[in-house]
């Protein structure tokens, strides 16, 4: 029974902790705060569960999030064409960023055996970098590095609009989960991917095509990791070069916190929300109680290990 | 004696391990473990290894009372045990190796000398015969070069007891032969050894006394002059068991397979036979000799130049795993563990993985359909698992084997490869597997049995086929196959 429920013990009981020492914590609105805060790092987390899960890693998310949201941007202000059809073309152009990166490091890994931690990391500078080199591109500035400001008003329905009083974010990421969860738990792509990073060898001589898997985890989290970086230019309104640094470490923090390990073949994702929020409700109580960003991170490093430690005791025992 | 264990006992949560097991062993004695899986084998050699502690009990080394808590103590105290996987690092030297953690080191900063260390690890390979260079790396040795290497340095140890486990299980009859004349040696130069295998034809062989375990108990200690291998399995099962290969002449039916001039790379060269219904096709030869490698080429595996595979009547084209099971072929590969199975998987997984496709629809998986499959093979191949959940690596092996059994067995194939299909399962395990392997034969599955265990090729199978060097040397009948033909086609004196 702990082994299924013991992390949603924890995030109840980080949850009463912070209630008893925050007046203002467990108020409607900062729960819903929370959660809508949650979004960015917890959306891209379904990917890189399934990612982690092979038994890879994507270290180019946070880059991925930022060049996303500067070419929708980028996209979205261009003058040539009428609002209506800029801002679907906007949002294609967002997503098929995310699903390239993923495709492009996908095809290193699967194709041409690339180990995974290498092929990101490089996807993860040269997308930092395209990131600042764009936007001169879209005729802002000639700076680099500058943001993209000045966005249809529509487009911020995405990022700040409400349904039934509820985010838009919160809804999309709760339709990421329930979908990201039938597909791990229930579909043939999900019982592929916990195969080949059980044991990639016995699941080739099951008849499954590992490359293919592979390169469908890492394109499923590039995709993933676009709608993520789409809210966020929604939601600020501009597309900023500089957004999403160390969101990777953020998002396999969430996963591995979750219970998935990095050895791969292990995991779920309803454990990746509980880690999401786990993190999420660390930084907001911290904020509340009066912490120092510098102590959050203290903090954050060691719940990271002590959860590690639990599974390590709960595996031995 | 040079070791006595008195009334050893040891319980782990729930689980009686030992009993007040007794066990001795003089100098210059071959002594062999036997028992079924879970019997106490394993447990008892720890404990006399340093690697776990024992609840009750003595040891008693040449009359004086020792305690063994560490395997470090173990060394010290001259016992060695060479375990399956040999604990050699594939990246360093043979010398190395065999040096390992404490080189002999010279000058004031205590650095290696490496020529000492190389040339007493020539003399001692000399000593052993052991026909290797000292600078060779580990990993281009072959499993059984880098047990002798194992054995080498349990000797540089100084040791005086040699803890042997399943010491054949990886090994051909030729490089067996190399190790019993090691072992001859060793018993030559005073070392007592402890034996343990499920191979009782080794037993005959090599031990000088058997004792035999039972559920955390000792059943007898026998010496091998006075017992034979019908009360000796008796002992190890605790019932009569009827036959051993339970062989079953068949009328031989239409063609299944047709193999013509199948060559892939240096690796297999020019093989042509025919698999027909109704038989058990057995394919045998030393470590190297290509049959792994030929049933990964005729499973998609592996890379084929040239030859031609007609199946079921049918040319067919097998460039992956997928298609050789779209086909109707199966393969269950001769590592279980690592290639066979995903052992932190649920049976229900494992059963239905090779075809999922039964179970899908617009890709989700019916867990209802999923389940009640599972539950079906599970009854039908009496696989004792508490459940269809239970994940893999909890069970015996003789039950994982069933498990990869099923899932071919799930896939409706007809053409059943099984690469090694009983190494390191029991006896009662075996014969369970051999009787299931009949029961496929009688629904019309072809089958097609890879060993390297002669016993078992010669009392399970309707035709041999034996190779060597990456060619067919020889094909022998059920009836006209002895050990010596077998072993005369592996040499390769059957090629020209």
């Amino acid at each position: 029974m702990f082994e299924k429920y013991g992390i949603i013990l924890a995030l109840a009981l980080e949850i009463i902790i912070f209630s008893l020492l925050s007046e203002n914590f467990f108020t409607a609105d900062n729960l819903l705060n929370v959660t809508n805060q949650a979004t960015f790092i917890a959306i891209i987390a379904v990917g890189m569960t399934f990612v982690i899960i092979s038994a890879g890693i994507d270290l180019s998310v946070g880059s991925v999030f930022a060049l996303v949201g500067i070419i929708t941007a980028g996209v979205l202000t261009l003058d040539i064409t009428p609002l209506w059809l800029r801002l679907p073309l906007a949002l294609l152009a967002g997503l098929a960023v995310g699903l390239c990166a993923g495709l492009f490091s996908g095809l290193m890994i699967s194709r041409f055996n690339v180990a995974p931690f290498i092929a990101t990391l490089a996807m993860m500078t040269i997308c930092r970098g395209l990131a600042s080199l764009s936007p001169p591109i879209f005729g802002h500035g000639l700076k680099i590095q500058s943001t993209i400001s000045g966005l249809p008003g529509a487009f911020g329905a995405i990022g700040k609009g409400h349904i039934l009083g509820i985010p838009a974010p919160v809804i999309v990421m709760v339709v990421v989960y329930v979908i990201g969860g039938v597909v791990l738990h229930q579909s043939r792509l999900g019982r592929y991917t916990y195969a080949i990073g059980g044991n990639e060898e016995a699941a080739r001589l099951s008849g499954i095509d590992v490359r293919r898997v592979k390169l469908l985890v890492y394109i499923l989290c590039g995709g993933l990791t676009a709608l993520s970086g789409i809210i966020l230019a929604s939601k600020m309104g501009v597309g900023d070069p500089k957004v999403g640094v160390l969101y990777e470490l953020d998002a396999i923090a969430a996963v591995v916190i979750g219970g998935t390990t990095l050895m791969g073949g292990r995991g779920s994702m309803l454990g990746t929300f509980i880690g999401a929020m786990i993190i999420q409700v660390l930084y907001n109580g911290l904020n509340l109680v009066g912490v120092s960003s510098f102590l959050q991170k203290v903090i954050i490093g060691i719940v990271i290990l002590a959860a590690v430690l639990i599974d390590q005791i709960k595996k031995k025992t | 004696m040079l070791l006595s264990l008195k009334n050893i006992s040891k319980t782990y949560p729930g689980v009686k391990a030992l009993a007040g097991v007794d066990f001795d062993l003089a100098k210059g004695e071959v002594h062999a473990l036997v028992g079924e899986n879970g019997a106490g084998k394993s447990t008892l050699m720890r404990i006399l290894a340093g690697a776990e502690t024992r609840d009750e009990g003595e040891i008693f080394l040449e009359g004086t009372r020792v305690e063994i808590p560490s395997p470090l103590k173990a060394q010290e105290l001259g016992i060695s045990m060479i375990f399956q996987e040999f604990n050699l690092i594939p990246y360093l030297s043979v010398a190395e190796n065999i040096f390992l953690g404490r080189p002999p080191v010279k000058g004031l900063f205590k650095l290696v000398d490496w020529k000492t260390m190389r040339a007493r690890a020539r003399y001692l390979l000399e000593q052993l015969r052991i026909e290797l260079e000292v600078t060779d790396a580990i990993e281009n040795l072959s499993v059984a070069q880098q047990q002798m290497i194992a054995i080498a340095r349990a000797l540089s140890l100084r040791s005086r007891i040699l803890i042997m486990d399943e010491p054949s299980a990886t090994l051909t009859q030729f490089e067996l032969e190399n190790l019993f004349t090691l072992i001859r040696r060793l018993k030559g130069q005073g070392l007592g050894i402890v034996y343990i295998s499920h191979r009782l034809e080794e037993v005959f062989r090599i031990a000088d006394r058997v004792t035999v375990l039972r559920d955390a108990q000792r059943i007898g200690s026998h010496l091998i002059s006075q017992i034979n291998r019908h009360i000796l399995i008796r002992e190890m099962v605790g019932r009569e068991l009827t036959e051993e290969y339970p062989y079953q002449c068949r009328e031989k039916g239409p063609t299944v397979l047709i193999v013509q001039n199948l060559t892939s790379g240096t690796k297999l060269t020019d093989i042509s036979f025919t698999l027909y219904r109704n038989e058990i096709l057995g394919l045998t030869g030393l470590v190297g000799a290509g049959k792994t490698e030929l049933a990964r080429a005729i499973f998609g595996d592996l890379p084929r130049e040239r030859g031609e595979i007609i199946f079921n009547g049918k040319r067919v084209t097998i460039r992956s795993p997928a298609e050789a099971i779209r086909l109707g072929i199966g393969l269950v590969p001769e590592d279980r563990k690592r290639q066979g199975l995903l052992l932190g998987m649920k049976v229900r997984e494992n059963i239905s993985l090779a075809d999922l496709y039964q179970l899908t629809r617009l890709g989700i998986i019916n867990l209802v359909q999923e389940r009640s499959e599972a539950r079906k093979y599970i009854d039908y191949l009496k696989i004792k698992t508490p459940s269809t959940e239970q994940l893999i690596k909890n069970l015996s092996g003789g039950t994982q084997q069933k498990v990869a059994l099923a899932k071919w067995l799930f896939t409706r194939c007809r053409l059943l490869i099984l690469d090694e299909p009983t190494r390191g399962i029991d006896i009662g395990g075996k014969i369970e597997i051999y009787h299931l392997l009949n029961g496929l034969v009688d629904q019309g599955i072809g089958i097609i049995m890879i060993s390297s265990e002669l016993p078992e090729i010669l009392g399970m199978c309707d035709r041999i086929l034996v190779m060597s060097r990456g060619r067919l040397a020889g094909e022998l009948s059920h009836d006209e196959a002895t050990q010596e033909q077998i072993m005369y086609y592996a040499a390769g004196r059957g090629l020209n």
